[in-house]
């Protein structure tokens, strides 16, 4: 009886967690659509200007180039220095493995804000900062570790002995790579590929202290329209808003369909 | 030679650390401690500075009223609704699915989606006036505002993270306890509790460090100039509005120390507990 009660305290409040998280969502998309809405349930008219009026006045096209470049460049540099890493790691002990574990633990470990600032200043220093490739380099900061974590599951599962046997027919170790190691561990390198690339087009704080006029991502745009609201209408704020939770979406989609959702935070007791 | 020969394809992502983290990591404890005006050797100035303004030193007291009740609210719910979900429930991939979307969507989203829903004029409040409240509390742009955007990001997060944690528990030894005549509590008392506490401080690790360093919140759902200015809010402002380094410096050197403090009353608490527990045996499969 007690045990009933129980679950049902527990199935309410899941019910009205998810509730509060669709309730939250679906007040932008409603806002970005309104004409105008004060104090209704809903809006009285609808209307899709708002965004077009988003898409020129936050400059989108060029936010967006910006956004794809650093995604596209983080995601690739985080693949290529990643993958060699975590192989290393899955077929080797060496005496520094605990340290180096360690050092790939961090970056994810400390919060970005008390990193950022440190990291901010010194890219700036070298004039760095304020550049999209300074948006790049410290974007790949948390995300190089992070693809090296998801990848390294996924290269502890191809058997040694395929390489072995490749080798005793003669192949060289490019060969070896070519043809066994990378086939064998490409849903890996998508797995990683995508969550690295839905974290970077969803990483706010490094990328904010990090970026100039010229090299807003998306997110860091929305915030200084939402910082800066009643500069424009609310509802043109929200228009971007729907853009950039479109965009997450999609990569979200294609990304879970290759993890199960408890496997998006960290793996607990893991490695 | 050759084992040798492979473990240098760690070095450029190992190199790369060190120039981009460890690297930016002393040079800002170096220049936390050589003030932009005045000695031109070392010294303390920041930090007295720091410590002795009252609106500086306020910003702790704030962050740590905000990270600390947060939290502990967090990781309970959390734990309970993973604890009850342990042997999975209906629907559960939707759930779950749904559940990561705050963790997708990032603050700044999830901000501005409080505005509007939390808002004064918001669905909830239409809500509660629909249900004759007369009293419309105010939940957005104040301290409940920020409060509310941390759970919406966190609970997900630690709910997720426990969930992996207490579903890889071997469900036999739950069992046994069973048949051998233990009542629910007593399973989760003396059983399972000594196998999760270790998960939990985790967790509760990870929540309050991420707690402490809040920022696009406390902003954007907060009042950033009195109830909600966090100790990241003092170091962006020392960084970005007066370009003082060094003090944005000392001031994220005192973040990252107190998120160390907090970490290590964690793993301190987490020897106590280690300490009532009893069943140890087969500890979680993974």
């Amino acid at each position: 009886m007690r045990g009933r009660v129980w679950r049902l305290v527990v199935f309410v409040f899941i019910v009205g967690f998810t509730l509060n998280l669709v309730g939250i969502v679906s007040h932008v998309a409603v806002s970005s659509l309104a004409r105008r809405w004060f104090a209704t349930p809903l809006p009285g008219a609808f209307t899709t200007e708002w965004y077009a009026y988003a898409w020129h006045e936050f400059q989108l096209p060029q936010v967006l180039t910006v956004t794809a470049t650093v995604a596209a460049s983080v995601t690739a540099l985080a693949l290529l220095l990643g993958f060699p890493a975590a192989y290393v790691l899955a077929r080797r002990g060496f005496r520094a493995k605990n340290a180096v574990l360690l050092l790939y633990f961090l970056p994810l470990l400390i919060p970005q804000m008390t990193y950022g600032i440190p990291l901010a200043t010194s890219l700036y220093r070298y004039r760095i900062g304020g550049t999209v490739a300074g948006v790049i380099l410290a974007n790949l900061v948390p995300m190089l570790p992070l693809a090296i974590f998801v990848l390294l599951p996924f290269v502890e599962q191809i058997s040694e002995s395929l390489e072995w046997a490749a080798r005793v027919h003669g192949a060289g170790r490019w060969q070896v790579f070519r043809r066994v190691v990378l086939p064998l561990a490409l849903p890996g390198l998508l797995t990683a590929g995508l969550l690295v690339l839905v974290n970077t087009v969803a990483n706010f704080e490094l990328t904010f202290l990090l970026s100039g006029a010229g090299s807003q991502t998306l997110v860091v745009a929305l915030y200084y329209a939402v910082f800066a609201a009643g500069m424009r209408p609310i509802y043109s704020v929200d228009a971007m808003a729907v853009i950039y939770m479109g965009i997450v979406l999609l990569i979200l989609v294609a990304a879970l369909r290759f993890v199960r959702p408890t496997q998006m935070v960290f793996r607990l007791g893991g490695k | 030679m050759r084992r040798g020969g492979l473990v240098v394809l760690v070095l450029p992502s190992v190199l790369y650390l060190v120039v981009m983290f460890v690297y930016p990591f002393g040079y800002g404890v170096f220049l936390s401690l050589h003030p932009a005006k005045g000695a031109s050797g070392a010294s303390l100035a920041n930090y007295f500075g720091f410590f002795g303004d009252p609106w500086q030193l306020r910003t702790i007291a704030v962050t740590a009223s905000i990270a600390v009740p947060n939290t502990i609210v967090t990781v309970l719910l959390a734990l309970a609704v993973a604890y009850a979900m342990r042997r999975g429930i209906w629907a559960e991939r939707a759930i779950t699915t749904l559940l990561v979307l705050p963790i997708a969507l990032g603050t700044v989203l999830v901000a501005e989606g409080i505005n509007g829903f939390y808002g004064p004029k918001g669905w909830l409040n239409q809500l509660l006036q629909l249900a004759g409240v007369a009293d419309l509390p105010r939940l957005t742009h104040n301290y409940t505002g920020v409060m509310i955007a941390l759970f919406v990001q966190h609970f997900p997060f630690c709910f997720l993270m426990l969930l992996g944690y207490i579903s890889g528990i071997d469900p036999a030894l739950e069992s046994s306890a069973r048949v051998l005549g233990a009542r629910p509590w007593v399973v989760f008392r003396r059983v399972m509790w000594p196998l999760i506490a270790p998960g939990a401080a985790i967790a509760f690790a990870l929540v309050f460090v991420m707690n402490f360093g809040v920022f696009p919140s406390a902003v954007l759902v907060g009042q950033p100039a009195g109830a909600t200015r966090t100790i990241a809010i003092a170091a962006y402002q020392q960084a970005f509005e007066h370009y003082d380094m060094s003090m944005a410096s000392a001031i994220a050197v005192v973040m990252g120390l107190c998120q160390l403090l907090g970490l290590a009353i964690v793993v301190a608490l987490r020897g106590r507990l280690a300490a009532t527990g009893v069943a140890t045996v087969g500890a979680g499969k993974r």
